[in-house]
């Protein structure tokens, strides 16, 4: 296949049927510094949200560290305080928000679609530099004293804290431009550039999910964006809107930062959920069950994820009539929620399902995601959350949906992906070890934090009463086999590009378009003629035994 | 079992939100268990076996919109149940006792009808309580977790909540709203809650911002009561503190130190070291020795006479403090000369 040799073309010129990882696609660090692939703009992604993943992990690790014993551990109370904000700051807006869209996305979309390169290339590449841009003020700010308001920044403490909070909020302002560009990019991508056949009933479900992520992050990071601003404004100039004693009203942030962040949720699951519904499409080879239905839970997530901001404010002070609307909006999020899980569940069914260890990331996924989703059911009961509201038992609840949820399924797509963005396969035992520390650390760190959080032990604290002792321990022990696992998988992907074996371009026997249709890794055009889709991306009945098995290494000995 | 994962149940709302906490915890448990073990089961009866292929996905219409619409009316239950919980702790019965909250970092301070403040928050049992709050600077959050009830202080605002304890004892009082920490240590003094400490000194913040709750009976209730308008029982001796002490005691408790010295050095206000028996002059021009009539003046009408060199800005305390406490308070400004 590759094996045609790229023909005349000019010094600087890449070739656009080389590899696109080759130095005949444009050379050195400029090749890709200067890119316009989507591909590689979808590598430099991975690479540095991995790295932002690292830092916030370090920082996760140094806060459960803290709180192994009572009383001082290892660092001061004020040094605590910016510990656990750096943490939740960098993974929410360097790591979880352009993760799965920005590494994933970028790289899969486009292939996905069968189309050469996203609507807007240069704006592709302009995101990832605003992206960075942001970053380095959120970097800048930790150098300068840090940040010590939580990643919520709420008023007043956020403009009266002497820390650097005005940079950590411009990081933060300029991340979400990033995040505006990528969503914008996205969706004329899937309305303009599907190749001929691929009308909407045939687009894989990651499409659907990236898209509906599109739309919430064109509509409420505007929001966030003038919330920082206005933030960064009360304390440079000193105006009075949030401020009481300015005159301004410290709840108006609440409402404000909320109507963003909480669609800002659906930012971080739905790419997970879009993730997952393709891992167990391929590991059960067999059409999602439901695919109408998952494709349009996502849409309404989307939707009602703008109307109930309010949920996180039930002990606020906002008005009665304000919080029981709220509450009564929020239970019918569990329902597109509940949807997708016995879709993914009903997909099993008669499948022809492999372990693999994305299946073993997506199943860890569906548990640990159903698991998140229940408690919040706790927490979207009112009187009980009166109860539970910043408690640990939300600590643990939005762990398990981010973390369980979303890095699961990034982790999965990672290791999926993986031969088609490098080519090469890894060392699945070596990537089961990581995935049984992951699994196993995860719930040892977090399950124990419900119980905790409902026996009334509050967030954000640096000590706590002897009662609550036993509970941390086991947690800052969990901490450590996180730490571990993620060591691993790290080893098994650090190993495959060493020493990988060279994948061939369908190893796991899918009928996704984007391993049907490529090499791996694919040329820098993706496809050597434009293609015409013919059939769905789980039509794994309409495949011919070939196509499912080529290549496959287990298969092929049979 | 009632407890298994909660705090006792000392409120009258705390039964009322475990029965909830319960249902939705066995609801989740039953509903966990089912999903996931079918979804376990599946992934081990059709794991790939050679020659076998997966069957092509079918429709279900009539499954697919059961499980859309019936869990609707679980969540109708759910939320009704919950809103139930949420009225009662809304509306106080209107025989409620008062208790004014004033929290600011890192402490609490509630005041009693009879103008009484403490730092632990005292309440008698099967008595309906209202507190008001407000914050002086960011937002806290008053969380009793063994009555279930929490409720934000916020600057600016006032807000309420109110509660009815039921079994006489002692419980613990958090911050639940992150309000940061002092920087540096400070020394530990009795009666501090027991966190944040390092070596002999302690850390204080959001965190240490935690007291305990004390639940009385009636009788015992009314005797704290009268204690707080009288001078505190020092414990070792089983005696009442002098007048002087009681004075020093007041000075810090109510705060006249964060504008006054008693070592010579002016602050907001002037110092109170060598002022008793001193001659001043006022900004009106007049002029008058501070004898204990003065000074109860200063203290209840502080803007009559404003002392030359600074700005009226003390506010009154006449309401706030009682005659024998003016009084012990001068006792404490006459020993400073
Ligand atoms: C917010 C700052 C502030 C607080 C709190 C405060 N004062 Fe004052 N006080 C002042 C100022 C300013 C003056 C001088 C102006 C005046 O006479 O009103 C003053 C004057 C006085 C005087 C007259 C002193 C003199 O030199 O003639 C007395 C006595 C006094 N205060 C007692 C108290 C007591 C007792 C308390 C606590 C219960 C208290 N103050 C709390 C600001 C304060
Ligand atoms: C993977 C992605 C993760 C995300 C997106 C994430 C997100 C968050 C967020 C948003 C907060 C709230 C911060 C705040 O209170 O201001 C938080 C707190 C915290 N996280 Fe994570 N986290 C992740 C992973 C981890 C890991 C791996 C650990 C432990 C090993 C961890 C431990 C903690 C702890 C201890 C807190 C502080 C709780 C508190 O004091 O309130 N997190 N996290
Ligand atoms: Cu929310
Ligand atoms: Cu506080």
């Amino acid at each position: 296949m590759a094996t045609e040799v790229a023909g005349a073309h000019g010094h600087d010129e890449p070739d656009h049927l080389a590899p696109y990882l080759s130095p005949e696609a444009g050379r050195g660090i400029k090749g890709w510094l200067l890119t316009l692939d989507h591909k590689r703009i979808g590598l430099m992604y991975l690479v540095s949200t991995l790295l932002a993943f690292f830092m916030g992990g370090v920082f996760a690790l140094l806060v459960r560290l803290e709180l192994f014993a009572p009383g001082r551990t290892i660092m001061s109370a004020e040094y605590y305080n910016r510990a656990f904000t750096l943490h939740g700051a960098i993974m929410v807006f360097l790591f979880i928000i352009p993760a799965v869209p920005g590494a994933l996305g970028n790289f899969v979309l486009p292939i996905m679609l069968g189309t050469k390169d996203v609507a807007f290339p240069r704006l592709n590449l302009l995101s990832f530099y605003v992206y960075l841009f942001g970053a380095t003020f959120a970097l800048y700010s930790i150098i300068s004293g840090s940040v010590d308001t939580g990643w919520t920044f709420y008023t007043p403490y956020s403009t009266t804290s002497n820390t650097s909070v005005v940079s950590m909020v411009l990081g933060a302002f300029i991340l979400g431009f990033s995040s505006i560009l990528t969503g914008l990019n996205f969706i004329v991508t899937i309305h303009k550039l599907r190749a001929p056949g691929l009308h909407w009933k045939r687009l894989p479900l990651f499409v659907w999910g990236t898209y509906a992520t599109s739309i919430i992050q064109v509509l409420a990071t505007p929001v966030l964006a003038i919330t920082l601003l206005l933030l960064a404004a009360e304390r440079t100039f000193g105006l009075g809107i949030f401020d009481p004693a300015l005159g301004g009203d410290p709840i108006l942030f609440q409402h404000f930062f909320w109507f963003y962040s909480h669609p800002a949720v659906y930012i971080m699951i739905v790419p997970g959920m879009a993730v997952a519904s393709e891992l167990f499409a391929t590991f059960s080879r067999r059409a999602i069950f439901g695919y109408f239905a998952i494709a349009m839970s996502s849409l309404g997530l989307a939707l009602v994820g703008f109307l109930v901001w309010g949920h996180h404010m039930y002990t606020s002070g906002q008005s009665e009539f304000a919080t029981t609307l709220f509450a009564a909006l929020t239970m019918l999020v569990a329902i597109p929620s509940g949807v997708k899980v016995f879709n993914w569940t009903a997909t099993l069914y008669k499948g022809s399902i492999v372990l693999t260890t994305p299946m073993l990331y997506a199943l860890s996924f569906l548990i640990l995601f159903t698991i998140g989703g229940l408690t919040g059911l706790f927490v979207g009961a009112l009187s009980v959350d009166i109860h539970l509201h910043d408690t640990y038992f939300v600590v643990a609840h939005f762990h398990y949906v981010m973390m369980g949820g979303t890095v699961m399924a990034f982790v999965g797509g990672i290791l999926y992906w993986w031969p088609k963005m490098t080519g090469k396969l890894y060392d699945e035992s070596l990537a089961k070890k990581g995935w049984f520390f992951v699994f196993v650390g995860f719930n040892t760190t977090f399950l124990i934090q419900f119980i905790m959080g409902s026996k009334g032990m509050p967030r954000r604290y640096y000590d706590y009463l002897p009662q609550f002792e036993t509970y941390h321990k086991i947690s800052t022990v969990g901490s450590w086999l996180l730490l571990v696992g993620f060591l691993l998988t790290a080893w098994a992907l650090i190993k495959s590009i060493r020493s990988g074996e060279k994948s061939p371009p369908n190893p796991w026997g899918s009928a996704g378009f984007e391993w049907q249709g490529t090499e791996s890794p694919p040329v820098m055009q993706n496809f050597r003629v434009t293609p015409t889709i013919t059939r769905g991306p789980y039509d794994y009945h309409l495949c011919s035994d070939e196509e499912l098995f080529d290549g496959f290494p287990e298969d092929a000995e049979k | 079992m009632e407890t298994m994962q909660l705090p006792p149940q000392w409120s009258t709302f705390a039964r009322q939100t475990d029965w909830l906490f319960y249902f939705i915890y066995w609801l989740s448990v039953v509903l966990f268990v089912g999903i996931i073990g079918v979804a376990l089961y599946f992934v081990w009866k059709y794991r790939r076996q050679p020659g076998v292929k997966a069957e092509p996905t079918g429709h279900a219409t009539v499954l697919e919109i059961t499980w859309t619409v019936s869990p609707l009316a679980l969540l109708a239950f759910l939320f009704h149940m919950g809103f139930r919980g949420y009225i009662d702790m809304t509306v106080a019965p209107a025989d409620a006792m008062e208790i004014r909250v004033r929290a600011k970092k890192w402490a609490w301070d509630f005041e009693y009808p009879n103008g009484g403040h403490s730092n632990v928050l005292h309440v008698p049992v099967n008595r309906p309580v209202r507190l008001t709050l407000s914050s002086e600077d960011v937002i806290h959050s008053l969380y009793i977790p063994a009555f279930r009830v929490k409720k934000d202080a916020v600057p600016g605002y006032y807000t309420t909540m109110w509660f009815e304890a039921t079994q006489v004892g002692e419980t613990d009082l958090f911050c639940a709203e992150y309000c940061g920490a002092a920087v540096g240590t400070t020394e530990v003094s009795e009666g501090d809650p027991p966190v944040g400490r390092e070596g002999n000194r302690r850390h204080v913040g959001h965190f240490s911002m935690i007291t305990k709750v004390r639940i009385h009976t009636m009788a015992d209730y009314n005797t704290f009561l009268e204690s707080i308008l009288r001078p505190p029982v020092d414990p070792a001796t089983g005696r009442e503190a002098t007048p002087e002490k009681w004075g020093e005691i007041l000075y810090r408790a109510q705060q006249c130190n964060t504008c006054h010295s008693t070592d010579g050095g002016a602050m907001t206000g002037p110092t109170w070291r060598g002022l008793f028996g001193r001659q001043r002059q006022f900004t009106d021009g007049t002029s008058a020795t501070a004898d204990a009539n003065y000074i109860r003046q200063s203290i209840l009408q502080p803007n009559s006479k404003v002392v030359q060199g600074f700005n009226g800005v003390m506010p009154s305390f006449a309401g706030t403090l009682r005659d024998n406490q003016v009084d012990a308070i001068i006792a404490y400004i006459r020993t400073l000369n």
